[in-house]
């Protein structure tokens, strides 16, 4: 705004007071426990009597605790499937569409982003009717003559954590796949053609148009679903409970857990703090890279 | 050109993927609408919503996201109208601060949020419920409208100003009606969010009187366990609002979500 309609515009205060009403619940309600939280971690209080000040005692134990490192390990684990494989399958599924003009596209788009608009708690019944010893997994089994391999997945020491995993995967694919179509649709058709007359094949055509012009929306892609995975709290609660044993469970559901059920309170903010930084690092560098290529 | 086979290749790639992604989906409406410990059919539907109370739960959410949706979108356009076309006092810091609230997870701010207020005896009420979302809602809100405030022409509002209009009037009598499209994102957007929110109200209302319709379904879950027609009726009845509202807005859900992640 230049200085001359800035004489005519509204004053300082005037602004300050259109600001003022969000300001103040934003303050209370969110800028305001966030600090109470890294207060909080510094204590040793179970939520009832009084709290000990122990410095930085709760995050040597997020390093050093056995549980909360199996907790941060799975964590990485739900990266793979959250980010990894929808990132992998979107960019094959959209370069593939995105080459070929084919119909129905609209009504694809409306199916495959469904996921993202179902509650958690919905997706998580779901999927524990179809991971059930006698749900649609096992039987697709038992059809191909793999009976053997049925189980009740989510009760795997082994397996109840990609089992979660791929419920990520199926959430997640779809936002990926419509973020990179609408990133590769936006490529000039004539890039395509003047690489097809040179003979690239399919394969180059990918790695030297596609893959360079939606770097953008990768950033973006990678952005959301790696905070996705680490912020994932509803569907371990609803789906495992964080079993069998710890074997699913992730930090989100930790500080739930040591809060709530363990009365360790200092420790769970201690853990939610760590994941705050975590996310918030990841947002700056994604945001950096996404912002140096582009 | 794309040959006939590639053609080909695509549409069955469509349909697997397209399979893949409504298949749980398909797997809830089938069940909640069989006879597994149920009645069968739409039948099922009235018994679920009564032995799961989905009336009381139901009721809560449209009441949560009524309130969150209505503060949080007026407070959202005023600060965003604010940070867009005036100068604040501190904006960029306080903006930064806005913007910070879009990668602060939920869990960081319940657990101090519960213990706070509990010594006020707010847990367990309305409030404790509804006013963490707002505030949550506030980072994207005021993101998302000082975008649109900002690529608003400063020409109409320069006009309007000569000929002697307030901010308020300008505000809610020229740039609300024309910035409809993305005030509508803002709106589902938050409708949505609020209504699948899990871990605030499991929180917040922990001793079960106060359920929104996620936190009813999960309790059915863990206590009823004859059959699971009537738990998937449940599912159903808590996702279809917001499925709903994405059939008839879904432009809205994947611009917002999609451009809400862009940031500068």
């Amino acid at each position: 705004m230049g200085s001359g309609s800035r004489s005519l515009g509204p004053s300082r205060w005037t602004a300050l007071a259109y600001v003022l009403p969000a300001l103040v619940v934003y303050a209370a309600f969110l800028l305001y426990p966030l600090g109470r939280s890294v207060h909080l971690s510094l204590f040793d209080w179970d939520g009832l009597s009084l709290a000990t000040f122990v410095g930085l005692a709760n995050y040597v134990e997020v390093v050093t605790d056995e549980g909360l490192r199996a907790a941060f390990g799975h964590a990485l684990v739900l990266i793979v499937f959250f980010a990894g494989l929808p990132t992998v399958i979107g960019l094959a599924v959209a370069a593939v569409l995105n080459r070929a003009k084919v119909r129905g596209l609209p009504f694809f788009r409306t199916v495959v982003f469904l996921p993202q608009v179902l509650a958690m708690v919905v997706v998580g019944v779901a999927w524990r009717r179809i991971y059930a010893p006698d749900g649609s997994v096992n039987a697709v089994l038992s059809a191909v003559g793999l009976g053997d391999l049925g189980r009740a997945w989510l009760g795997d020491t082994v397996l109840a954590l990609p089992a979660v995993g791929v419920i990520g995967t199926w959430v997640q694919t779809g936002l990926v796949t419509v973020l990179l179509l609408a990133g590769m649709s936006r490529v000039p058709g004539d890039l395509y053609e003047a690489a097809r007359l040179d003979g690239a094949g399919a394969v180059r055509e990918f790695f030297s148009i596609t893959l360079p012009a939606v770097r953008g929306e990768l950033a973006v892609a990678l952005t959301l679903t790696v905070i996705a995975a680490l912020k994932t709290f509803d569907l371990v609660y609803i789906t495992t409970g964080g079993g069998p044993g710890n074997r699913t469970s992730v930090p989100a559901f930790e500080v739930y857990n040591r809060a709530f059920r363990l009365g360790e309170v200092g420790s769970a903010a201690a853990v939610g703090v760590t994941l705050t930084i975590v996310i918030f690092v990841i947002n700056l560098a994604v945001a950096r890279v996404g912002r140096q290529r582009t | 050109m794309i040959s006939r086979v590639e053609r080909g290749a695509n549409y069955v790639l469509l349909l697997v993927f397209a399979t893949f992604a409504l298949w749980p989906v398909g797997t809830i409406v089938v069940a909640a609408l069989g006879s597994d410990g149920a009645p069968g059919g739409l039948a099922n539907f009235a018994a679920a919503w009564e032995t799961g109370r989905f009336g009381s739960s139901m009721l809560t959410s449209v009441a949560v996201s009524a309130f969150v949706v209505v503060v949080a979108g007026v407070f959202s356009l005023m600060a965003g109208y604010a940070f867009g076309t005036m100068t604040v006092p501190g904006g960029t810091v306080l903006f930064a601060l806005f913007l910070l609230g879009l990668t602060v997870p939920t869990e960081v701010i319940v657990v101090p949020l519960y213990f706070d207020l509990r010594t006020f005896g707010l847990t367990n009420t309305f409030w404790a419920i509804a006013l963490p979302q707002v505030a949550q809602s506030l980072a994207f809100g005021t993101f998302w409208m000082r975008a649109y405030f900002r690529s608003s022409p400063t020409s109409i509002v320069e006009a309007a100003r000569l000929d002697g209009a307030g901010t308020w009037r300008i505000l809610w009598r020229i740039l609300v009606p024309a910035g409809r499209p993305a005030i509508v994102t803002m709106i589902v957007l938050t409708f949505m969010w609020t209504w699948n929110e899990f871990l605030i109200p499991l929180v917040m209302a922990s001793n079960g009187q106060l359920r929104t319709a996620p936190l009813g379904l999960a309790f059915f879950q863990g206590q009823y366990s004859s059959g699971f027609a009537l738990l998937a009726a449940g599912a159903v009845i808590v996702a279809l609002p917001v499925v709903v509202v994405y059939l008839f807005l879904q432009r809205h859900f994947l611009r917002g979500m999609l451009d809400g992640a862009v940031r500068e």
